[in-house]
């Protein structure tokens, strides 16, 4: 992956606008957390596979970026992403990594299921 | 330590290691067969790397060809992938689970089986996976069931279930037990930086420690 390129991403969530899409969310700061650090509230959530469509997404902030989803009866929103990608296969992936590298935050996109 | 055939049941990558690789391996060189039935692929593992080197749909074939290294590198000939996602074992149908380790315990008739200790394995993921093996094992009568030593590292497994009985010095399989962990970069690069930079790492890979599992019917 690479750092985000807001005009990058921007132009990839235009792409998928107004149309059926899967959604890969997800945050998450690890199944150990507590176990490393007591008192540590572990706190995790993803959703996979989703279809949505929205009608418009917008990726803002100054990095680490925020991306929202517009949608006909809500949102779908992400904080903290730092990377992008752009798959072979038109999967637009966006995700926020600490300064360790592990993910703590994915959003993605794709017109077929992700497997 | 000369058993019929070891069945190792874990349900991500590389859970087998830090804790288990170095038993494997002497095993392994032993000849005796080993089998590993890994549950996942650790599709929601969280080291992506600085740069990234992985993304959430690439990870899944990146610790798939770490495992099969690990396993070239410990003698594991017999590696069986049972597709369930991580983080998702303790949700999947307890029966159904415990079916599919039941099958393979019948087929490789192992007299000593690997796990996690239920309960005291902290990701729940682990803690299905040791509870589904003991599922398994428990529709065989008591006296026809392989032995079963488990990993435990929850805060309180010491309390609970007291000292690990076996304690096992690997110190003459450790150059085989580091290639083994390093074949899972992607999960164990960083954790093995920090270790060498405390300087304790060796002292720690050089012993592995099991609970044998105590039968409560
Ligand atoms: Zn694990």
């Amino acid at each position: 992956m690479q750092p985000i390129d807001t005009a990058a991403v921007q132009e990839a969530l235009n792409r998928f606008a107004n149309r059926d899409v899967y959604i890969h969310l997800e945050t998450t700061n690890g199944a150990y957390a507590s176990h490393h650090n007591e008192g540590f509230y572990s706190v995790g959530a993803y959703i996979r596979n989703a279809c949505i469509r929205f009608t418009r997404g917008k990726i803002t902030g100054p990095g680490p970026y925020r991306v929202g989803l517009k949608l006909d009866l809500g949102w779908v929103y992400a904080e903290g992403l730092t990377h992008w990608e752009w798959t072979e296969k038109g999967q637009l992936l966006l995700a926020g990594h600490d300064d360790q590298g592990k993910l703590a935050v994915a959003l993605e996109l794709s017109d077929e299921p992700f497997v | 330590m000369n058993e019929r055939h070891v069945l190792v049941v874990f349900p991500h990558p590389d859970d087998e290691a830090f804790g288990v690789s170095g038993t494997i391996a002497e095993h392994a060189q032993n000849g005796t067969p080993v089998t590993y039935a890994c549950l996942t692929l650790g599709e929601m593992g969280r080291n992506m790397g600085v740069p990234p080197f992985a993304n959430r749909e690439t990870l899944p074939h990146i610790r798939k060809q770490e495992l099969e290294e690990a396993c070239r590198i410990l003698g594991i000939h017999d590696l069986r992938l049972l597709g369930y996602r991580d983080k998702t074992v303790e949700f999947e149908d307890e029966e159904e689970l415990a079916d599919r380790i039941a099958a393979i315990v019948a087929e490789t008739n192992p007299s000593l089986v690997i796990t996690f200790y239920p309960g005291y394995s902290v990701h729940p993921d682990h803690d299905a996976c040791g509870a589904a093996v003991i599922r398994a094992l428990k529709r065989w009568p008591k006296e026809e069931r392989p032995t079963v030593h488990c990993v435990a590292f929850a805060k309180n497994c010491e309390q609970d279930l007291g000292q690990p009985d076996v304690v096992r010095d690997v110190s003459s399989v450790i150059d085989t037990k580091l290639a083994a962990i390093r074949a899972h970069r992607s999960q164990t690069e960083g954790l093995m930086q920090a270790a060498s930079k405390r300087g304790d790492a060796l002292a720690w890979l050089k012993t592995e420690r099991f609970w044998t599992y105590r039968w409560d019917d």
